[in-house]
């Protein structure tokens, strides 16, 4: 970690339909930290993401990724979304799918030659998928298709890693997989901001912490903020880290 | 005139011809466009926009006053593209859901059409005979600029999707990542969008309002049943499109009066029929096999177990047992004992069996789940 930001939320307001989803978010995400965000469901931790990711469109605020606005960085950035947010039975394969990463830098038109099928590959590997790589993907398990989604945003070589419930549904193997990877992510310098559910890992997996509950409650470093007073604010009932444990 | 007469004629007759060249060329585009519709879960939509299109067709008569067919397809055109712009407007806007919106924008501009065309069938104009064959279609009407102009379309749309073709593949799997990889979302949402609505507007002479959709979605859904790749689903979709326009004209053709539009969508049904029940991968015919043979696995699996705990408590596990100590629970049947012979995992002698070493060593393993799990 050092003293650049990654990613730099200014007073972001959110609202579908008239009730905001996210209030007056300020938010700074300093360069090479691996962190999640975590609140109860509805806090607006996808929401947030997706506005980072100028998906969702704010009704205030700005956004900038290390001092740009999206539009101007993408390339930089790699989103893994909630597993449960495409159709598996789409008619391709595990490698097209991590194919689809290189597709940014290609930009329009261009298809994906054999740097591209190399890369794609590479990236499978590192996620133990080789051996999948010809498989459909609606034949793949739940995990199986996580990590899919896991290569794919490695492929795009990114600064930052933007992951929706990268955990949500997968084993314990693929889970230290996935926890291996974001790991090695940190250490060669790249931001990682994921949404996570387990309040009981995030120590352990963890080193910076946003709690979210429609507004920011606290965010920081996981030594610092991740005590029970942040947990009783964010979710509302008496927690103790210690229970957690 | 028989089927084989008709195939024969098509080559010479300029009218037949004609009608069979657009029917298949439709039949094309809408395959090729319907695939991109089923995947999106947008099956609807060509319905909406199909019955969309008919208060175009009959404002257009009313303005320009004489039954141009260039004319009707624009204003089928423009009110087909208002009623998906509306769609999409209500789903943004409101917090209705799609199938409301499409279920919505369908019978308004369709009940505003027939309105229309009850009034103009009423009007003293007898150039208004026949404007109700853009329900049903008609596709006798067809004469050669038709069929250019469908030709055109499918130029257009085939340039497009190979233009595209990774743009629209990502878009329509994972259309919010689309969107984090820079791609203009809405750009292309649109083009499509226009392609499927050109697609609806030119078949609309041949199959109709009411039926349009069919020809968008059935080829697709049975190419879907084929193939796990999205070019051959596409290409076969393709292909199926043209065999029913083909097909349902040749039966019109050899069978007198039978509407031409209505035979196309149930030729193309047949192919959903079809495919459904017999694709070696997702027809429930094969899953139907799959199924009575794993069930059938299981049960021998079921003795073989049995067997195995008997036997390991021998010190050779070839020992013989009477056939006797078996019984139904165990799954077995004089069956069961044959197949597992057959399969060498035993030998039977008279009405004694015993485990053979390959029976014992797959009995050993039946359950262990890190074995067997990637086979």
């Amino acid at each position: 970690m050092n003293d650049k930001i990654a990613i730099k939320v200014d007073d972001l307001t959110v609202a579908y339909n008239f009730k905001p989803v996210l209030w007056d978010v300020d938010l700074s995400i300093p360069e090479g930290v691996l962190m999640a965000i975590v609140g109860p469901n509805g806090a607006g931790k996808s929401t947030l993401i997706k506005a980072m990711l100028d998906i969702v469109k704010p009704i205030a605020g700005t956004i900038e990724i290390f001092g740009e606005p999206y539009k101007k960085q993408y390339k930089k950035v790699a989103y893994v979304p909630q597993k449960g947010s495409v159709d598996w039975d789409f008619p391709t394969t595990a490698l097209d799918v991590v194919l689809m990463g290189t597709y940014g830098s290609l930009g329009w038109i261009k298809r994906p030659g054999k740097t591209q099928k190399k890369r794609a590959l590479e990236a499978l590997e590192k996620v133990g998928m080789l051996e999948f790589r010809s498989r459909q993907i609606s034949q793949l398990s739940g995990g199986q298709q996580q990590r899919v989604f896991l290569a794919r945003a490695l492929v795009q070589e990114a600064s930052i890693y933007i992951m929706d419930e990268p955990f949500q549904g997968v084993d314990a193997t693929t889970e230290k997989a996935i926890v291996n990877i974001l790991k090695e992510l940190r250490k060669s310098g790249k931001t990682v901001v994921v949404v996570h559910h387990d309040l009981q890992t995030v120590p352990e997996y963890f080193d910076w912490v946003t709690f979210l509950n429609v507004k920011k409650i606290a965010t920081g470093s996981v030594k610092d903020i991740f005590n029970d007073d942040n947990l009783t604010k964010t979710y509302g009932i008496n927690y103790k880290v210690s229970v957690l444990q | 005139m028989s089927v084989q007469e008709y195939f024969s004629l098509v080559v010479t007759d300029y009218t037949l011809r004609t009608i069979t060249l657009g029917t298949a060329i439709l039949g094309i585009v809408c395959g090729m466009l319907g695939s991109f519709a089923v995947l999106r879960k947008q099956s609807l939509l060509g319905d909406a926009i199909s019955h969309a299109a008919l208060p175009g067709i009959v404002i257009a008569f009313l303005i320009s006053g004489a039954k141009n067919s260039n004319m009707l397809l624009i204003g089928a055109l423009v009110s087909g593209l208002v009623g998906t712009f509306w769609i999409s407007g209500i789903v943004k806007k409101t917090h209705l859901k799609s199938d409301t919106a499409l279920g919505l924008i369908l019978s308004l501009f369709f009940g505003f059409g027939m309105l229309l065309l009850t009034f103009v069938q009423k009007m003293p104009n007898a150039q208004q005979a026949g404007l109700d064959k853009y329900l049903f279609g008609q596709a006798a009407t067809l004469v050669e600029s038709d069929v250019w102009l469908m030709a055109i379309v499918m130029g257009v749309s085939l340039l497009v999707l190979l233009l595209f073709w990774k743009e629209f593949k990502v878009q329509h799997f994972d259309p919010d990542y689309s969107k984090s990889l820079g791609f203009n979302t809405r750009f292309l949402d649109v083009i499509m969008t226009t392609l499927i609505v050109l697609a609806i507007v030119i078949g609309l002479q041949t199959v109709g309002v009411v039926l349009m959709s069919a020809m968008l979605l059935a080829p697709a859904a049975a190419a879907r049943q084929w193939t796990n790749n999205l070019g051959i689903m596409i290409f076969l979709a393709a292909v199926f499109g043209a065999l029913s326009g083909i097909f349902g004209t040749a039966i019109s053709a050899t069978s007198n009066n039978l509407s031409t539009g209505p035979l196309i969508v149930l030729v193309a049904a047949v192919f959903v029929v079809i495919s459904f029940v017999f694709s070696p991968g997702r027809g429930l015919l094969f899953r139907e096999i799959r199924h009575w043979k794993n069930r059938n696995d299981l049960q021998l699996h079921k003795t073989l177990h049995f067997m195995y705990e008997i036997a390991k408590t021998h010190e050779d596990i070839s020992h013989p047992h009477k056939v006797k100590i078996l019984n139904n629970f165990q799954g077995y049947t004089r069956n069961s004992l044959k197949n597992l012979e057959d399969r060498e995992y035993i030998t039977v002698d008279g009405a004694m069996w015993s485990l053979t070493q390959k029976g014992y060593n797959k009995a050993m393993n039946l359950y262990n789940q890190q074995e067997n799990s990637y086979d």
